[in-house]
């Protein structure tokens, strides 16, 4: 499904493309309406690359490219501009999270405290492999243990006191 | 150490962590872990908390900027408008946004009963609209700015209307509010935090 809307995306934005190009006459000021591009390629590359590193606030789960709601259109509209105007993807993002927060970005940013989020579930890997590690080498009955004996011999002392005390524990 | 009792069925050393104590140990340690797990997704799923997503604004200063009065008006407001000393809301609204009506009769109150200044950021919207949506409505503001291509609004971090925000007599934000203003979130969150900021 993702990939579909994406497949739409690319096809609407090529229909878009082409149809600038048959209906509009280059203009020496760029006009900024939603979702109009780039006449630059390369700046509209990346401004088409932050998008997709930019959260959709209103649908959450999308990032801006993807999503069709007003605000989304407008935040595409605000990164071109500024890519037009000169910042560079690292301003824009600072602008944007100071407005919205870490969370307009689609992956959060390794902090301190998402230290937790980012290198939690390598730990837990590294933690379950090196006991699944250890249970596999000790099922094995390897050197580990070889030390002890398997049978031993008791004297007769032994035995006897091994007896006392078997009859005399707690039924 | 410790994990040489792992799954070493003759380790025999320590009675008290017996390789079947352990693994024991560690079956109830899994099982307690999901549990938690399982908790805490629950507790996510059921809970009302609307403001998922904090605010990168509390405890900043007012965005910079200044919005036109709707055609006909004669004020509209900026910044400065909101470091006069006093406490004041700023609501950001549309006649289109069917939400809006609902906390309508609660600006209404605090305009009214509590003499606040409300300020209002009109989103995207047809000023004959307006002004029409607030003759019949009653007007709790103090100043409406029209604010048509939505960027005042994106320097606010709005991501849908309506959103409030409790502005300190510096200007400095001191709440965000997301959806629309109910009964119990006047009484139980605007009316005492303005009551604090005023002291």
């Amino acid at each position: 499904m993702r990939h579909f809307l994406y497949n739409l995306y690319i096809l609407f934005l090529s229909v878009g493309i082409c149809s600038s190009f048959i209906f509009t006459a280059p203009k020496a000021l760029e006009a900024f309406t939603p979702d109009k591009l780039l006449s630059d390629s390369i700046l509209e590359e990346r401004a088409q690359d932050l998008h997709e590193k930019l959260r959709c606030l209103v649908c959450q789960g999308q990032s801006i490219a993807e999503s069709n709601a007003e605000l989304a259109r407008d935040l595409r509209m605000i990164v071109r501009e500024q890519l037009f105007k000169g910042y560079s993807e690292s301003e824009i993002t600072n602008y944007l999270t100071d407005r919205y927060g870490d969370f307009i970005l689609m992956d959060p940013p390794i902090k301190v405290t998402t230290y937790a989020l980012w290198f939690g579930p390598l730990l837990a890997l590294v933690i379950g492999l090196f006991i699944v590690y250890r249970v596999l080498r000790g099922s094995r009955g390897v050197k580990s243990s070889s030390n002890t004996p398997d049978r031993v011999t008791l004297s007769e002392n032994d035995k006897r006191k091994l007896k006392a005390l078997l009859e005399n524990r707690p039924k | 150490m410790w994990w040489d009792m792992l799954g070493d069925k003759k380790y025999e050393g320590n009675v008290f962590f017996s390789s079947q104590r352990l693994r024991r140990l560690l079956f109830i340690f899994i099982a307690l872990g999901f549990a938690f797990l399982i908790i805490v997704l629950a507790f996510n799923l059921f809970s009302k908390d609307k403001e998922l997503i904090p605010s990168a604004l509390i405890d900043k200063q007012v965005p910079e900027f200044s919005l036109k009065p709707l055609p006909g008006e004669n004020i509209g407001f900026g910044s400065l408008d909101l470091r006069s000393g006093k406490v004041s809301i700023v609501n950001i609204f549309a006649s289109w946004c069917a939400p809006c009506l609902i906390e309508h009769p609660f600006l209404m109150r605090l305009s009214r009963d509590y003499k606040i200044n409300i300020y209002g950021i009109n989103y995207k919207d047809d000023p004959q609209n307006t002004i029409q949506w607030l003759e019949k409505n009653g007007n709790p503001y103090t100043a409406i700015g029209a604010d048509n291509n939505g960027r005042v609004s994106i320097d606010w971090g709005v991501y849908g209307i309506p959103e409030s925000f409790i502005i300190d007599g510096s200007g400095m934000i001191r709440l965000k509010h997301i959806g629309p203003i109910t009964e119990s979130d006047l009484l139980e969150k605007f009316i005492p935090t303005i009551i604090e900021l005023n002291q």
